[in-house]
């Protein structure tokens, strides 16, 4: 009997894995509501995010936005072969935003923005099928953002500003998929790393070719968030040397990916306002996850992700319906970022359609509440992910998924 | 107003939508179907193996992951069924205790010690006491140690009788009186469903003690057999005809079932982990030995073929003979050989009573002779200290030692006569049949792989054995439990779910400190 033997049986992928839609679009309820378009609308302090370069025309001196978007979102997953069957008991997500500007001149304005784009809560029940890959998993991110904005004719403005990015991640899965103490309780890991930090920025450029007519651009780069000395904690390992897994600490990086967003939008009348936007993610700088674990005898842990680029398609309109009322409504497909054969149930997201709507009421003139929905509906799909390994070989964890998320939104617009 | 109620209806949609629902739920009715069978209230009978036991004991995750709680949970899946129950002992430790004495032994562990990883018995104290009997009645009603005729043996599970051992203690601990039976018990749960795996023992415990009981051939009165006896195979067959026919027959409780073969007992790591020429010698020892065995190889052994009392062949294979280094075959006493003692202290070879005693039945094993597991930490041991007394060496190995190739023979007869009884039994009553020593070959010759690697019966490293050698892991009772499946599904035109091997455990590594 060799002990290689054993570390093949337990030493696993230690992995720690996010998933496919870790983020999370929830960034403004107004655009939300037009199908989170907003690189060439011009609405409220919401730009900060969407296209720093029109804050400098909002026409207020200081704008603010905020809200908050509780997420509702389950998976269940099912395997016919064996009879396995599995649901989420994901806690509610709370995204939020916070945004502000004050116009210094007419041709200058600055910002700050505070927000949440990435971000994951998955809880399927302990040792449920897919333990070996994940029990559960919070993952979030805080985005803080200094901004500028600055005309530079009167129809073509630029923006941007240094990003400030604060993240902590818990994520709890089983060694293997057998592995138990002497009692039978499945061996498992927790690791955990608060406090991580990264910078990043972003930059748009606004121009309005006549007075009903924008288009915007705007970039996001890529944010590479390197956990250290985060604390890995094993559970119910064996008492044998043959298990040397032992509380230790990792290293391990996570990229939140660039993302490049063009739109247009078109001022119809007074009251019809039509938008588009074209989000384009670059996720292929996640090609794996690996965990360094600080202790030697602990084998570091190798996850495929492999995620392509990926796009998404947004639509939204907006209409004016009185001086209080302003109703909106979008419609935006999202197309997955997950290869087939690397479904893995961290956030099992396949390609979505989804539908918001909404609307704002003025409760004065300075003050608006902004309300919204989305409602994202994924088809069925069997898909497996098919680079654990146990022994040397891959041994594919499949089934049939279905995800659902609902979010109600609430916000709130200032303008003084 | 309209758009508010628009409004509120998408709002309610998307709570609805909260809980996704598949198209094709498995918590659906009628997604899998049980077919002819009715698995509603599901009993199990059988011995050890059936219990769950493993690595030398009962214990409770062992018992969690025996085959038939593995069924019951695919039942489960097909159709609505009765809480399948088992009589759960106290404790993963292992072991009985009988007012407050041990009486069985805790689990074995793997343990790494100086010389690796070892199975060794977990140093806990039990805490399983057998007189607190437990109440209600039980799906799993397997019972450690049990051959077929002890399931319609009244008082079975006699408490009392426990201490005199003429009672069993697992059965003791769940019967419903002390002179029910464990058929009696399992038919008054009006069982619709069965399996039956019971047989094993009445050749096992022969094999296990190193063939150390006789062949009961054409005796049916099971009061007479001794502990390590092979039952008759024609009261076997009768023995089990009354049970199948209590359990499926139209007087009986008609339920549908599986009835699971016995497997030839030289397929399990018990009797394979140690070779028949486990000795090592240096030249010095050799010469010894070679001297003292040279007057019977060359004088005596042709001496008694030359007076007819031996054949030529049987001269051949009692020769002795020893070379240095490794793989010499352990000295025996084999009881199917000629006894020569008294020959040998007659005229011409006038030995004294030690040697004649000696050589009476003496060969050296050859590579058709098993050696049980047990009789690994006795080969190579002094008499007394004494260095020129070791055993398997220059003291053969007892009867109890060494499974004969003849020995081989009568428990393979047996074996192949129980199991045409079964299967003629399953046919008689139209119930499920599992050939579960084709399992067991399949394990031993190339293993069968599943998603995480291949199953062998390797001891330890092959997954499929626990560390006893005899009982199965649960990932081996998972794929036992996979077979019965497949034959329930044939045989009742069912469709249950089949359990995913990989996801059971294999040996637990324990450290013993």
């Amino acid at each position: 009997m060799k002990r290689i033997f054993f570390l093949g049986l337990c030493c696993l992928a230690t992995a720690f894995s996010y998933a496919g839609g870790y983020r999370v679009s929830l960034q403004g309820q107004r655009s939300l509501a037009m199908g989170h378009t907003g690189v060439a609308v011009v609405n409220n302090a919401e730009l900060a995010f969407f296209n720093p370069a029109g804050l400098v025309y909002l026409e207020n001196k200081i704008n603010v936005a905020a809200g908050v978007s509780p997420v509702f979102s389950n998976v269940v997953w099912q395997n016919e072969e064996f009879g396995q069957m599995a649901r989420t008991d994901s806690p509610v997500g709370t995204p939020f935003y916070a945004y502000f500007s004050y116009k210094l001149s007419d041709r200058f304005s600055l910002g700050f923005a505070a927000y949440t784009p990435y971000g994951s809560s998955v809880e399927w029940p302990t040792d449920w099928a897919g333990s070996h890959l994940v029990n559960n998993i919070e993952l979030q991110t805080i985005y803080v953002q200094a901004l500028a904005s600055f005309k530079i004719t009167d129809n073509l403005s630029i923006g941007g500003g240094p990003i400030y990015v604060n993240g902590k991640v818990n994520f709890n899965r089983n060694l293997n998929r057998s592995l138990t103490d002497l009692e039978g309780n499945r061996a498992n890991v927790t690791v955990d790393a608060s406090g991580v930090n990264a910078f990043g920025w972003s930059a748009g450029l606004m121009y309005s070719p006549t007075d009903s007519l924008r288009i915007g651009v705007n970039y996001r780069s890529l944010v590479k968030m390197k956990a250290e000395g985060g604390t890995a904690d094993f559970q119910n390992v064996p008492n044998s040397p043959l298990t040397p897994f032992h509380d230790t600490t990792f290293d391990a990086e996570l990229p939140m990916p660039a993302e490049l967003s063009v739109g247009i939008s078109y001022q119809l009348d007074e009251k019809w306002l039509f938008a588009f936007d074209y989000n384009r993610t670059f996720w292929s700088t996640y090609e794996s996850l690996d965990i360094d674990f600080a202790d030697p005898n602990i084998p570091d842990s190798k996850n495929p992700r492999n995620y392509k680029n990926s796009s998404i398609y947004r639509f939204g309109f907006q209409y004016t319906a009185d001086e209080t009322f302003t109703l909106r409504a979008g419609y935006y497909f999202d197309q997955s970022p997950v290869r087939s054969g690397y479904f893995a149930p961290e956030t099992p997201r396949n390609s979505s359609n989804n539908f918001t709507g909404g609307l704002s009421i003025n409760v004065s003139d300075r003050v608006a509440i902004d309300a919204a929905f989305l409602y994202s509906r994924f088809e069925e799909i069997n898909e497996s992910y098919d680079y654990y390994q146990e022994n040397q070989q891959n041994v594919p964890f499949e089934g049939t998924y279905k995800s659902s998320a609902f979010v109600p939104g609430l916000g709130v617009t200032i303008k003084i | 107003m309209k758009k508010y109620i628009l409004l509120s209806g998408l709002l309610a949609l998307g709570l609805v939508s909260c809980e996704p629902e598949l198209r094709n739920s498995i918590e659906e009715q009628d997604f899998y179907t049980s077919g002819t069978a009715d698995f509603s209230h599901y009993v199990a009978l059988g011995n050890s193996l059936t219990a769950g036991y493993a690595d030398g004991a009962l214990y409770i995750s062992g018992q969690m992951n025996s085959y038939p709680s593995i069924l019951a949970q695919k039942f489960a899946l097909v159709q609505e069924t009765d809480e399948f129950t088992q009589p759960l002992v106290s404790d993963n430790f292992g072991g009985l205790l009988y007012n407050g004495n041990p009486i069985k032994e805790t689990r074995y562990v793997l343990s790494v010690g100086a010389d690796g990883p070892m199975p060794v018995r977990l140093s806990k104290t039990p805490t399983t006491e057998v007189t607190n009997r437990l109440e209600g009645s039980f799906g799993n009603m397997g019972v450690p140690g049990a051959k077929s005729f002890h399931l319609i043996a009244p008082g079975y599970g006699n408490m009392q009788a426990v201490a005199a051992e003429m009672a069993n203690p697992y059965f003791a601990r769940f019967a419903s009186s002390d002179n029910t039976t464990v058929l009696a018990d399992a038919l008054a749960q009006n069982p619709t469903f069965f399996t039956l795996w019971i047989g094993n023992n009445d050749v096992l415990n022969y094999a296990t003690s190193g063939g150390a009981g006789i062949y009961q051939k054409n005796n049916t009165d099971f009061t007479t057999y001794g502990e390590n006896d092979i039952t008759d195979p024609n009261a076997f067959a009768y023995v089990y005809d009354q049970i199948v026919s209590k359990l499926a027959g139209e007087d009986g409780a008609n339920a549908d079932g599986v009835l699971i073969g016995i497997p030839q007992v030289s397929s399990i790591p018990f009797f394979n982990l140690v070779p028949p020429n486990p000795i090592p010698l240096d030249a010095q020892t050799v010469a010894a030995l070679n001297a003292k065995f040279g007057a019977y190889n060359t004088q005596i052994l042709p001496g008694l073929v030359q007076a007819g009392v031996i054949t030529q062949a049987e001269a051949d294979s009692r020769k002795i003979s020893f070379t240095a280094g490794e793989g010499n075959f352990v000295t025996i006493v084999d009881e199917d050989l000629t006894a020569l003692a008294s020959i040998l202290m007659g005229e011409p070879f006038n030995l004294d009573a030690q040697t004649a005693g000696l050589l009476s039945q003496l060969r050296q094993a050859n590579s058709t002779d098993l050696i049980p597991l047990t009789s690994a930490s006795f080969i190579g041991t002094t008499v007394n200290g004494n260095p020129l007394l070791v055993n398997g060496v220059s003291v053969p190995l007892a009867d109890q030692y060494v499974l004969t190739f003849e020995e081989q023979q009568d428990i393979v007869e047996a074996t192949t006569a129980y199991n045409a009884a079964i299967k003629s039994i399953a046919d008689a009553y139209e119930l499920g049949y599992v050939d579960s020593g084709e399992l067991l070959n399949q394990l031993n010759s190339g293993g069968i792989a599943f998603d995480g690697g291949t199953l062998t019966s390797t001891f330890v490293t092959g997954g499929a054995f626990s560390l006893d050698g005899v009982h199965l892991t649960p990932r081996g009772y998972a794929l036992l439990a996979n077979k019965i499946i497949a034959e329930i599904n044939t045989t009742y035109n069912a469709e249950v779910p089949k359990a995913n091997v990989g996801e059971y455990p294999t040996v637990t590594l324990d450290q013993n400190l």
